[in-house]
């Protein structure tokens, strides 16, 4: 049992993080709008990817369509904008609801799936809507997208300390079921769902908790990115590639079921995006490079850059380290 | 205590059990052996809810298992010790037990039973910060018989407690097995290993391409010259 001092001490790192994300808009030469802008993206990914993290790395269930979701979240904020005249913002409220209601459905369907039959349904969920989106114009203007006419701020601090409070919302959130009893019980539903099942656990109910907390979150995300984009249609926010496998991606770089994990892929694959995309010649091919570099991932730091950081350490430091030095 | 009233399983449109009635009394200890395949694990996982009859009934207690949730039936007081160990490579020793009391009832005398079993298997308490994909495979076998101890059961399935395991761990189990009755549990235990099982039985039943066969004391079986051509090789 850890005391209140070794509590302290866990999350003094968490609460450094936070307090240096808080002051860097203050900071001259960081503040640049292009700098917000890619921190902007980079705390909304560790968002999908904290979320997908649930779901994927400490339950087990491994999706291949948080596009639903984010897609599900940012639709809302459009529609209740276009159709009612609200602001865009009423969708990050009314996207939980909304978002919880399709997670539930889509729970029913795929969760009697498993492993890599769970993934599949996941991806095809993902692609349906994204289709449904296309083709229900009268609710979704289909192809042309929903553009909101302005938006609510011209500067992107205040867009940088909301998706800031979601970010530190989502991690406390995430922090506190992972470390309650629920996180052994998904744990224990990710190690074998028969013997959870056989030992007391209802799988169906947790996986569907973790299911509804992990796509509620990516809503969010997406009715955030709706309001700060300003534009959206279906090919953005329901993308397979650009969403549901970026947001696997996200947790596989930084670490699954890691604490850290989501909001260190995050940054990573941001940059790398930015730096890729403006390489000359290949830049064109940065989702070739995505690719690879996943490949790579997978077969040297099998559990991310934080599961593996020791691993990666000794690596660049040299091997004569022993394994045990120095905690993470 | 637990009664199997003519079961009828399939997998699909595979007929696996045909018919299978069985029962065990309290303070028993029942063996169902027979070959692979035979259809010994498709009838604990009926038992255990994981697969539900088309035709007959499973009975614990008066309870009809075959009606209730899999996760329920923990709570009845029947625990399971899966084939291959079935635990969570990724935890601890220690959260594999824990895991095992979950039910309000046990989960109370937690501790308690924590020491009973660190007592019973003194090499779970040396690693219990180790995590349970370490382990041995009889230390494994122990811990998954401590974890289904943890829920204070009345009575306890066993799928192959010896697979892949050393004669000498073999041995080992067939003593827990001993011990766990002697505390007044009832025991199914399912079987390849025919001779160490029928010694430990009270009654046992010989189960053959999904139908039961014979059934007799365990004595009676060992003596038995077909269950001794076809299972003792002698």
């Amino acid at each position: 049992m850890a005391s209140a001092a070794q509590t302290l001490g866990r999350y003094r790192t968490a609460a450094a993080v936070v307090v240096g994300l808080a002051v860097i808009p203050l900071v001259p030469g960081l503040n640049s709008s292009y700098v917000l802008h890619m921190l902007i993206l980079m705390l909304m990914w560790s968002v999908i990817g904290m979320a997908w993290n649930l779901l994927g790395g400490y339950c087990g269930q491994v999706s291949f369509g948080h596009a639903a979701f984010f897609g599900l979240g940012a639709y809302t904020g459009g529609i209740l904008y276009y159709h009612l005249g609200w602001s865009a913002w009423w969708g990050l409220p009314v996207g939980m609801v909304v978002v919880a209601l399709g997670a539930l459905g889509v729970g029913y369907i795929c969760l009697r799936l498993r492993g890599p039959y769970f993934a599949l349904g996941t991806l095809a969920m993902g692609e349906v809507l994204r289709v449904t989106a296309e083709n229900l114009e009268w609710l979704t203007e289909g192809t042309r997208g929903i553009m909101l006419e302005t938006r609510t701020w011209v500067a992107k601090e205040p867009f940088y300390y909301v998706i800031l409070a979601i970010a530190v919302a989502s991690f406390v959130v995430l922090e506190v079921m992972v470390r309650s009893k629920w996180g052994y019980y998904f744990v224990a539903i990710r190690e074998d769902q028969d013997a959870a099942e056989s030992l007391g656990i209802d799988t169906t109910l947790y996986k569907n908790i973790a299911l509804v907390v992990s796509a509620v979150l990516t809503g969010v995300a997406g009715a955030f990115y709706t309001c700060y984009m300003g534009y959206i249609d279906p090919e953005i926010v329901f993308a397979l590639h650009d969403v549901s496998i970026v947001a696997i991606m996200v947790v596989m770089v930084g670490g699954v079921a890691t604490r850290w994990g989501p909001l260190v892929g995050a940054v990573i694959m941001i940059l790398l995006s930015e730096v890729v995309r403006t390489l000359p010649y290949i830049g064109r091919a940065h989702q070739t490079l995505f690719g690879i570099l996943l490949i790579v991932i997978i077969i040297f730091l099998p559990n991310g850059v934080v599961g593996d950081f020791r691993k990666m350490m000794r690596f660049f430091l040299g091997r004569s380290k022993p394994a045990g030095a120095g905690g993470v | 205590m637990l009664k199997v009233n003519g079961i009828d399983v399939f997998y699909g449109d595979v007929q696996v059990l045909w018919d299978v009635s069985f029962h065990v009394g309290e303070g028993e200890v029942v063996a169902l052996i027979g070959t692979n395949g035979a259809g010994k694990s498709t009838t604990l996982r009926t038992i255990s809810g994981l697969l539900r009859p088309r035709k007959g009934t499973v009975e614990f207690l008066g309870e009809r298992l075959d009606q209730i949730p899999p996760y329920r039936i923990i709570e009845l007081g029947l625990a399971h010790v899966p084939e291959a160990r079935r635990l969570f490579p990724e935890m601890t020793v220690e959260e594999n037990l824990e895991m095992g009391a979950l039910k309000p009832a046990a989960k109370a005398r937690r501790a308690e039973s924590l020491e009973r079993v660190y007592s019973r298997f003194p090499r779970l308490k040396e690693r219990r910060r180790q995590l349970a994909g370490t382990l041995s495979g009889g230390e494994q076998q122990m811990l998954a018989i401590g974890r289904g101890l943890m829920s204070l059961p009345r009575m306890i399935l066993f799928d192959e407690p010896s697979l892949g395991l050393a004669p000498l761990l073999v041995e080992e189990v067939f003593n827990v097995v001993n011990d766990i009755r002697r505390d007044g549990v009832t025991v199914l235990i399912v079987e390849q290993n025919v001779r160490q099982t029928l010694a430990v039985a009270d009654r046992a039943y010989v189960l053959e391409t999904g139908r039961i066969v014979r059934e007799g004391t365990g004595s009676e079986l060992l003596d038995d010259e077909e269950v001794r051509k076809a299972y003792l090789g002698v």
